[in-house]
């Protein structure tokens, strides 16, 4: 354990290194980004729960642990094959932070579209990096994304070109490996889809062994005019790894975004989707599902900000927790004074299968506009004892009914994703998952009479 | 011997006594109707046959087949060939209908060491039973009972049935709530599937149904014990008289 001054004195020896010797480090507008950053980081420091937005995730395990930055290392393609997606034929792999080039396959790329590992492209000199890095996260949101751009050197660089049609999906392994000291990194994503483009892009985070490791990462996505792209977020890391993730959406005129966040993993986990409807007429679908057990505690944070008129947004998040897991919805609307009949709904439903399960749920409107529709709702429930037995009753024995009913709960997030080796990919992570759920038995909910799968009660 | 003995049996639901000695004995083959007025433990019976464990058995036994079905979890009764068609089909947002037939049947065939039947196989199969039972195709892919209209939920239970083709099959008032011709529909399904393999338990409140299903016994359940036995005349009578005359009868029966 550290106190705040030697803490700040971990991250300032960090920071002091990397400034030696980060790719881009003599640019001087990376520089200043990145020393702005790591100003701004000390000033405010980590969140604490008495914070509105921290309210439910107390981030003092992070805070208070000496991580220092993942060294680069290399590891085998066989210990690569079992996290990959079948059929994700373009794919980046990052180890502890770093582009490994020898383990992706970025070639055969259609025209116009540019595909590649962040630090190569800033020491490029890349007039796109220059143009959009760091111009839509604020550094000012919150510690977590401060830190990001103070450490910003690597990550996945996908640039389409305007009315591109890039058909497969861009995945993305970011794996960390085993360390003997607590290690970070601090991954950082540029994804920019040019007017009338279309892309997919898959961000799949895992971990070889249990160390102590803390992911923060975050994501600019850009969408141009009409740009149609769509976002996977998979965090699967090990049960007591710390993930932060923030990604930000920048979307143009009637362009169309769906962020679909898929938590299985990791211990401490705060997932950020923060869209900016910029331009008339942009739609935007943010799509969740988590599911924990044991001590797993999942925040998802969402912070959809409505800034021209026309626009909808659709927020629908699933979890299903067990044991003592501890899942977060925090769904926050913002409709700015010109966002005149914007259209905006909110929906978080929860499964609970434990006493000791506990879910926070939170809508929050701010309307500045007159002419608007905007609903929310959320729900707590648990499996339904007559649904159990109504399956069991037809022969399927009581770990199959219980998986079967939970993927049931879970296929309403799949539902709403395009057919696609992504969704499939997504398909099949939360099959094996619930699987593994189901077979160590949870607790049966009762309550009666009820002819309905599920027994509902509204919570808002 | 019996395919269904039930000897003595008493139930509690929530340490109240509902079932209070029942004695039956059903054959291979043979259709029996248990009638009787609202609360006088029909629907227990039929659960505690499906082996759903809130029901507790205070006393007595059932020998289905040659084995205790007391000591089998729903799901293995299931697969030993008992089948209740619930008198409140369960909605299951979520789960396809196809889907879930096919999973119930495989886990059957699975439990007998028979393979598995994939999805190409059992298409057809399920269209077959489907227009039996004059169900619309589109009922198929939709969630299991979600927006299915009454008619359509105890049509899909005959339905469920069909497919997995029961030893036992035990209807709770699969009739209730059905207009004429739901009711021919289904009655024409469950005639279509008598055999002289296999029993029925057919649980009503009404006589109508056994104009379509004509059972070789009924027996009249009133306040947890079987109180006539008769032949299909039975229900006739009951059907005239109403259940106030033989509640009566019992309570003479019995003094208090």
């Amino acid at each position: 354990m550290i106190t705040a001054t030697e803490q700040l004195r971990t991250y300032l020896d960090s920071f002091t290194e990397f400034q030696k010797r980060a790719s881009g480090k003599d640019l001087r507008w990376l520089r200043e980004l990145r020393e702005g950053a790591f100003a701004r980081f000390c000033e405010v420091g980590f969140p604490t729960t008495h914070e509105e937005d921290w309210r439910f995730t107390n981030v003092s395990e992070i805070a208070k642990t000496p991580f220092e930055l993942a060294k680069p290392t290399k590891i085998s393609s066989q210990e690569l094959e079992r996290f990959k997606g079948a059929g994700l034929g373009l794919q980046l792999v990052f180890v502890n932070g770093r582009f490994a080039q020898e383990l992706s396959s970025i070639s055969n790329l259609p025209a116009g579209v540019k595909v590649n590992g962040l630090a190569a492209e800033i020491t490029a000199k890349s007039s796109a990096i220059e143009s959009h890095l760091g111009r839509y996260l604020s550094i000012q949101r919150d510690a977590f994304c401060a830190l990001n751009t103070a450490f910003a050197e690597d990550g996945a660089y996908v640039h389409v070109r305007r009315g591109v049609v890039l058909a497969s999906p861009v995945y993305v392994l970011f794996i960390s490996t085993e360390t003997e000291r607590p290690a970070m990194t601090h991954p950082r994503n540029l994804v920019i889809v040019e007017n009338e483009a279309q892309a997919t892009i898959v961000e799949d985070y895992v971990s070889i062994g249990e160390s102590t490791a803390f992911c923060n990462t975050a994501t600019e996505l850009v969408a141009g005019e009409n740009a149609v792209v769509s976002h996977y977020m998979i965090e699967r890391e090990h049960p007591k790894a710390f993930n932060v993730s923030t990604l930000r959406i920048q979307q143009g005129r009637s362009a169309n975004v769906s962020s679909h966040s898929v938590l299985l993993g990791g211990g401490l986990v705060r997932n950020n989707v923060h869209p900016v409807l910029a331009g008339d007429g942009s739609e935007c679908l943010i799509n969740g599902l988590f599911i924990g057990n044991g001590r797993q505690h999942l925040d998802n944070y969402m912070l959809v900000e409505h800034a021209s008129p026309h626009c909808g947004s659709r927020q629908f998040y699933n979890g299903i927790l067990d044991d003592h897991a501890h899942g977060v919805f925090h769904g926050r609307i913002i409709v700015h004074k010109d966002a005149q009949k914007t259209d905006a709904k909110q929906t978080n439903r929860n499964l609970l299968l434990s006493d000791d399960a506990r879910i926070d749920t939170k809508p929050q409107l701010e309307i500045y506009a007159d002419d608007v529709k905007c609903t929310h709702g959320a729900t707590i429930g648990q499996i339904e004892e007559n649904a159990l037995f109504y399956l069991r009753s037809r022969g399927i024995d009581e770990v199959s009914a219980r998986r079967l009913l939970l993927l049931a709960f879970a296929n309403e997030c799949l539902d709403r994703m395009a057919a696609s080796v992504a969704r499939d990919h997504v398909e099949r992570l939360i099959h094996q998952h619930l699987l593994k759920m189901a077979a160590t038995k949870g607790r049966t909910g009762t309550s009666g009479q009820n002819d309905t799968g599920r027994n509902w009660e509204e919570v808002g | 011997m019996s395919l269904l003995e039930i000897k003595n049996l008493h139930v509690k639901v929530d340490n109240h006594e509902i079932l209070k000695g029942i004695d039956l004995t059903v054959n291979a083959g043979e259709v029996h109707s248990i009638m009787g007025p609202n609360g006088s433990g029909k629907s227990t019976l039929a659960q505690v046959l499906a082996r759903r464990e809130a029901y507790e058995v205070t006393d007595g036994q059932i020998i289905y087949n040659g084995k205790d079905l007391l000591e089998m979890k729903a799901e293995d009764a299931a697969c030993e060939g008992v089948f209740l068609a619930f008198q409140y089909p369960v909605e299951i947002p979520g789960i396809g209908n196809a889907y879930f037939l096919r999973s119930a049947l495989n886990a059957v065939r699975k439990y007998h060491g028979q393979e598995e039947m994939d999805a190409m196989d059992f298409l057809p199969f399920f269209r077959e039973k489907m227009k039996l039972l004059e169900m619309d195709e589109k009922l198929l892919n939709r969630s299991v009972n979600e927006g299915f209209s009454g008619g359509e939920k105890k049509r899909n239970e005959i339905l469920q049935m069909a497919v997995l083709e029961p030893k036992l099959a035990v209807l709770d008032e699969t009739d209730s709530g059905l207009d004429i011709d739901a009711l021919r529909i289904v009655a024409r399904g469950v005639n279509t599937l008598r055999s002289p393999e296999r029993a029925m338990i057919v649980v009503t409140h009404y006589q109508r149904l056994l104009n379509y299903i004509v059972p070789d016994f009924v027996h009249v359940l009133v306040n947890g014990r079987i109180v006539r036995s008769g032949g299909p005349e039975l229900a006739l009578e009951l059907e005239e008289k109403g259940y106030a005359e033989i509640e009566n009868q019992v309570k003479e029966a019995t003094p208090a």
